[in-house]
């Protein structure tokens, strides 16, 4: 696209001031960060860093990931998350254990930030039998029963209603447990988000239909794929509570979470939320990314939802410079034990290839 | 043993298994207040409840995948399609969220769910209304599909569907719901999916048929008696998984087979049938294996075109003399 601005956002800037860059990135940041100080006081040091730790584990897991792409370790398509880790940690440190999540393909970080260890995660990607889908399953269909996380789906929007139906189950039996369904915006143009939107309100099930805005189906931009823009107001049509969410923000997206989840847990209540965020890697690893500008990337970058939240962490003095040192050294660590576990653990086994197509395998 | 309707007998399955287990719920259009567009979710409100017989929107997608989830966290749905037509907008979900979840989850989310409903032709509803779809579903490893052609068999296979830890594509003949037939009353009768019925014995040809062709099969083998031909006719009740040992203990007696269905021929069931005859069973061919298929063309409205469409006991008293070289 040559050296303009794409399109896309632009009409962000016009539909979202509050967020537009056009007074340069340092007064972009100011304003995240002061946004984040105010959100700081309302939560416990020990949450704070961990919510760090993890963005900081999911955002060198990917790049981990990335090197062992590259170096043809893992196959297939592999999704990468950067640029939008405050989403996935954001809303999952706002549920219980027993609470559930669905997502699409690009879902190592939701995967992680639901308890499954990197190491299975990581052998997952490496097609091993230790993985979280015992191999079978790869980047795509990452699954733990145990921590109710339920997968991993790559058909774009196939979740929803899948996600739907879980919140309809905690209905039936009469739970609390509340679902967190992530999907990209492009799903949005599913008629799956559409049926199970007004499904979900007509049934009043406890879902929380999270749309991560990265402003980019694959190489489409949204303004070139989607006639009405405004995805939160979407939820209008089925008489959804909705919230726009600044993605780069973790504790903006917990919180709002926290809001959906009151709503879900004591009124059986399902709630929209679009988050605006952004890619900084490509669709896939196979993405030449030649649909945007280097300088919208950068752009993007110096709101880095990392950058901001250690900003504030620093400003405030919850972290110290050698505790900032000691995470980064522990998420190294575990990113590293992680490729030695999946390099170190074995394939699946031949006779794997025929078990898990039947519960009830029938024998003639 | 009484004697009702298959309407009836797959009304009776839904409502003791719906009373044996309360994870059973029942959704699709039409199937509470309105009693079900065939009448065979007929009293079911009534009795159970409108928290366990749901009204859908027309959102098959969105329906189906609801399903599935509930399904992946213990539940038991039934999804009714009000005709196995409309299953078409929800293949997404059948085929890539229920077929493949067990398996990609590394064994840890299986889906107890039946999708079910009528199919088939039916009576001068056109094109879009009259479809045979058992070969697209059967095509897919993780589900099962049932087709019953008795009554009896609708009950005993419908329980058993529900009780199964898999999805099973159940599907009802339109033309047959009012068929009567004697069906056991007793709250235990089931019948084994994968287990195919030998729906009359013989020695001379055999005849596959499933589903709607099954009466007609046998209408066809008792002319073919007559003319002094002895048919047996098999009833695979599941298509899959296939009982091909019951089809093969009978072709190396009857060393002939005609296969008979209401689908179109062209990837079909029935080409299966063949295929897994020549694979298993080639020297005890004496004829190559005949298929009798509905026409292969889209399914049309006139009367009398549709009965051209939709094979009769003719073509198979036709086919099963030219099996045997009587003509």
């Amino acid at each position: 696209m040559g050296a303009e601005e794409t399109s896309a956002t632009s009409v962000m800037e016009e539909e979202s001031p509050e967020l537009a860059d056009s007074g340069g990135p340092a007064q972009q940041g100011g304003t995240l960060k002061e946004a984040q100080k105010s959100h700081l006081g309302d939560i416990d040091r020990e949450t704070l860093i961990d919510i760090y730790q993890q963005m900081l584990l999911v955002r060198r897991f990917e790049e981990k990931s990335a090197e062992a792409y590259s170096a043809g370790k893992i196959g297939g398509f592999c999704h990468l998350y950067i640029g939008q880790e405050a989403v996935a940690i954001g809303a999952i440190s706002a549920i219980r254990k027993e609470d559930y999540v669905l997502t699409s393909y690009r879902e190592h970080a939701h995967a992680i930030a639901k308890g499954i260890s990197p190491d299975a995660v990581m052998a997952e990607l490496y097609g091993k039998a230790t993985g979280c889908s015992k191999g079978k399953g790869g980047s795509m269909h990452m699954f733990d029963k145990e921590l109710n996380f339920l997968g991993g789906h790559a058909i774009v929007g196939g979740q929803i209603p899948l996600a739907t139906g879980v919140a309809f189950a905690s209905k039936y039996k009469g739970t609390d447990q509340v679902t967190l369904c992530f999907f990209g915006e492009a799903a949005v143009n599913q008629g799956a988000f559409h049926e199970s939107l007004n499904m979900a309100q007509l049934w009043k099930l406890p879902c929380i239909y999270i749309c991560e805005n990265n402003q980019y189906g694959m190489g489409t931009s949204l303004e070139r794929a989607m006639s009405s823009q405004d995805i939160s107001q979407k939820a209008c049509a089925y008489d959804i509570a909705a919230e726009f969410v600044d993605g780069m923000d973790v504790l903006a997206v917990r919180e709002a979470t926290l809001r959906a989840v009151e709503r879900a847990r004591k009124s059986y209540l399902p709630t929209l939320l679009e988050v605006r965020t952004y890619r900084f890697m490509g669709h896939s690893m196979s993405d030449p990314g030649n649909y945007r500008t280097r300088a919208e990337i950068e752009r993007h970058q110096e709101r880095d939802p990392i950058k901001l939240l250690s900003a504030s962490l620093k400003e405030e003095g919850i972290l110290s410079d050698s505790e900032f040192q000691k995470i980064e050294a522990e998420v190294k660590g575990q990113v590293e034990h992680a490729v030695e576990f999946a390099e170190q653990s074995p394939l699946p086994d031949a006779k794997e290839l025929y078990t898990d197509v039947y519960a009830d395998p029938i024998e003639i | 043993m009484p004697v009702v309707t298959m309407r009836e007998a797959l009304n009776q399955a839904l409502r003791e298994e719906m009373l044996r287990d309360p994870n059973v719920f029942l959704m699709g259009e039409e199937v509470a207040a309105y009693q079900g567009a065939y009448k065979v979710t007929k009293g079911l409100l009534e009795e159970l409840g409108d928290k366990r017989v749901i009204d859908t929107p027309i959102t098959e997608l969105g329906f189906a995948g609801l399903g599935v989830g509930a399904a992946m966290v213990g539940l038991r749905p039934i999804v009714e399609f009000m005709t196995f037509n409309f299953s078409i907008l929800a293949t997404d979900q059948i085929i890539n969220s229920a077929a493949k979840m067990l398996y990609m989850s590394g064994g840890q989310f299986n889906i107890p769910i039946v999708f079910r409903g009528p199919g088939g032709s039916a009576f001068q509803v056109g094109s879009q209304h009259s479809q045979a779809l058992e070969s697209w579903y059967a095509y897919f490893p993780g589900l099962k599909v049932v087709m019953p052609s008795t009554p009896a068999d609708a009950k005993g296979l419908l329980k058993s569907s529900i009780r199964d830890n898999d999805p099973v594509i159940f599907i009802e003949q339109e033309r047959m719901y009012g068929n009567k037939g004697e069906v056991p009353d007793d709250a235990d009768f089931t019948i084994p999916l994968g287990v195919a019925d030998i729906k009359r014995e013989g020695t001379d040809a055999t005849i596959v048929a499933r589903s709607l062709m099954v009466p007609v099969a046998l209408k066809a083998a008792e002319a073919l008696e007559k003319q002094g031909v002895s048919c047996e006719v098999i009833d695979p009740r599941t298509i899959r998984p296939l009982d091909i040992k019951t089809i093969i203990e009978s072709v190396k007696k009857t060393n002939r087979v005609v296969v008979a269905e209401e689908s179109h021929p062209f990837c079909g069931v029935g080409a299966e049938i063949s295929q897994e005859i020549t694979e298993r069973a080639f020297d005890y061919l004496d004829a190559p294996v005949k298929r009798v298929s509905g026409a292969d063309v889209p399914m049309p409205y006139a009367k009398n075109l549709e009965d051209m469409a939709i094979p009769n006991v003719d073509q198979i008293v036709a086919a099963v003399r030219e099996v045997a070289y009587l003509d």
